[in-house]
């Protein structure tokens, strides 16, 4: 029997085609042998929650630089969850204000990576968090 | 309701974690499509293949589009390579399927070749049972950007498109033996860009050079321009799709429908054989560290891998042990 795979998802909601950050960790999560569904910018939260369903992802990385973070982010976990796939990380980062931190968290987001985070312990949060989820 | 019932429902999220459930060789992954398989074999299973960067994901994306329009329910099969040093991967091909995520008559599952050499995955066979079992009307399979030789594609789809694009060579490119020799249906794409003309041409003249019988098919070309001028490109998709339909009905007119049925059909015993026999084999021998000694016995040329192999088929298939 071989080990899980872990699959993520990295999605860009909204109106910002700043896609640099997502594509960095895009690379570094196949780097550290995962597979990655790289959807690119401009999407909806319920493209990014279908998405993340048909592809059985073990987690979703949202990436926002435009300040949307706070209505975009709690979308796309309360879709996750309409959808009975509570199952699923949901994890944000991007250009965010410490004072929203609260209010994402209370939402479901499980981590906040903000610039300067390394990718190493965005990798090991994952594998963590995976791990202890199955 | 259980498991198999939900998937013959169509829920997506049953079906995509037992393809998951596959890919990472679960061991009840098996017995589901045990009970799956029954309900499979009536989907039309289209496969479009060629050079990375030629436009499968954009077509696959125009012909999904095509076939809603005719009211049919879509799955999709788009594998990505995995890397050979990291065991992870980019899948990237729904990029340029974004509009129809939130369609419910659609199902995009991205795969990861996972090692395999031939263009596809392991599981992708597997998967598209899960599809069929679902119900989907048409599947459509994109191989992984490939370059002459990886065409297992056409041991899995009934029609196999092969997308061109200009600019890849001269005509002797197009009289090789590969990937040239599967195209149910050419597609030209990017026939906007320079050297478009010319492709088409040695293409009609490579298919024109060709033994004609009775029952022939001869591939038709489809040319496609610009993404960006949506009506032609509209109406080329259109002819693609109406390609796909004749080539179809063709096969079945000619019994070729029923022939490659049965190619696939000893192709999926071929594979199961593998992961039934060999692959347990292989396990039990490394596990038991005998593997150890028999590799030291070859490089040591105290003995042959023949011989060797011989003797463990002997042991095994006599014993009947194989679980």
């Amino acid at each position: 029997m071989s080990d899980r795979k872990i699959r993520v998802l990295v999605a860009k909601p909204g109106l910002d085609g700043h896609d640099r950050g997502a594509r960095v960790l895009a690379r570094c999560f196949r780097d550290a042998g995962f597979e990655v569904i790289y959807t690119g910018c401009h999407q909806t939260p319920e493209q990014v929650a279908a998405t993340a369903i048909q592809e059985d992802v073990d987690l979703v990385g949202l990436s926002c630089l435009s300040g949307a973070h706070r209505v975009l982010f709690p979308r796309v976990v309360e879709l996750l969850k309409e959808k009975n796939a509570t199952d699923i990380i949901v994890i944000g980062g991007g250009i965010i204000p410490e004072q929203d931190f609260p209010m994402l968290y209370d939402a479901g987001i499980q981590a906040i990576f903000t610039p300067g985070a390394s990718l190493d312990t965005i990798v090991e949060w994952i594998r963590k968090h995976v791990a202890n989820h199955s | 309701m259980d498991n198999t019932d939900k998937i013959r429902a169509g829920d997506v999220r049953s079906a995509s974690r037992l393809i998951r459930d596959m890919e990472d060789k679960l061991p009840h992954a098996r017995l589901r499509l045990k009970q799956l398989f029954a309900h499979t074999g009536q989907s039309f299973i289209i496969g479009i293949t060629g050079a990375p960067g030629a436009g499968k994901s954009t077509l696959t994306d125009a012909l999904i589009g095509a076939f809603r329009k005719h009211h049919k329910t879509v799955g999709v099969l788009a594998v990505d390579p995995t890397s050979p040093f990291s065991g992870g991967a980019i899948l990237g091909d729904r990029v340029r399927m974004l509009r129809h995520a939130e369609d419910e008559g659609v199902f995009i599952r991205s795969l990861a070749t996972r090692g395999a050499l031939g263009g596809l995955s392991q599981a992708a066979g597997d998967a598209i049972h899960v599809m069929e079992a679902m119900g989907k009307d048409v599947i459509i399979v994109e191989t992984v950007g490939i370059g002459q030789q990886e065409l297992d594609i056409i041991h899995h789809a009934h029609s196999v498109i092969v997308v061109l694009v200009p600019g890849m060579g001269d005509e002797i490119q197009t009289m090789k033996a590969g990937i040239m020799e599967i195209a149910d249906v050419f597609a030209v794409n990017k026939a906007d860009r320079p050297g478009a003309k010319q492709l088409q041409i040695e293409l009609a003249s490579l298919l024109s050079a060709s033994p004609l019988t009775a029952d022939a098919w001869r591939p038709p070309i489809v040319s496609i321009g610009n993404l960006y001028e949506p009506v032609g490109f509209a109406e080329k998709t259109t002819e693609l799709m109406q390609k796909l339909s004749d080539h179809r009905a063709h096969l079945v007119v000619s019994g070729q429908f029923s022939e490659r049925m049965e190619r696939k059909a000893l192709m999926e015993i071929s594979d199961a054989l593998r992961v039934c026999i060999l692959e347990p084999v292989l396990n039990r021998l490394v596990e038991s560290g005998e593997m150890k000694k028999i590799i030291d016995r070859v490089k040591n040329r105290e003995t042959d891998p023949y011989t060797e192999a011989e003797a463990v088929a002997h042991r095994f298939l006599r014993s009947g042990d194989m679980s």
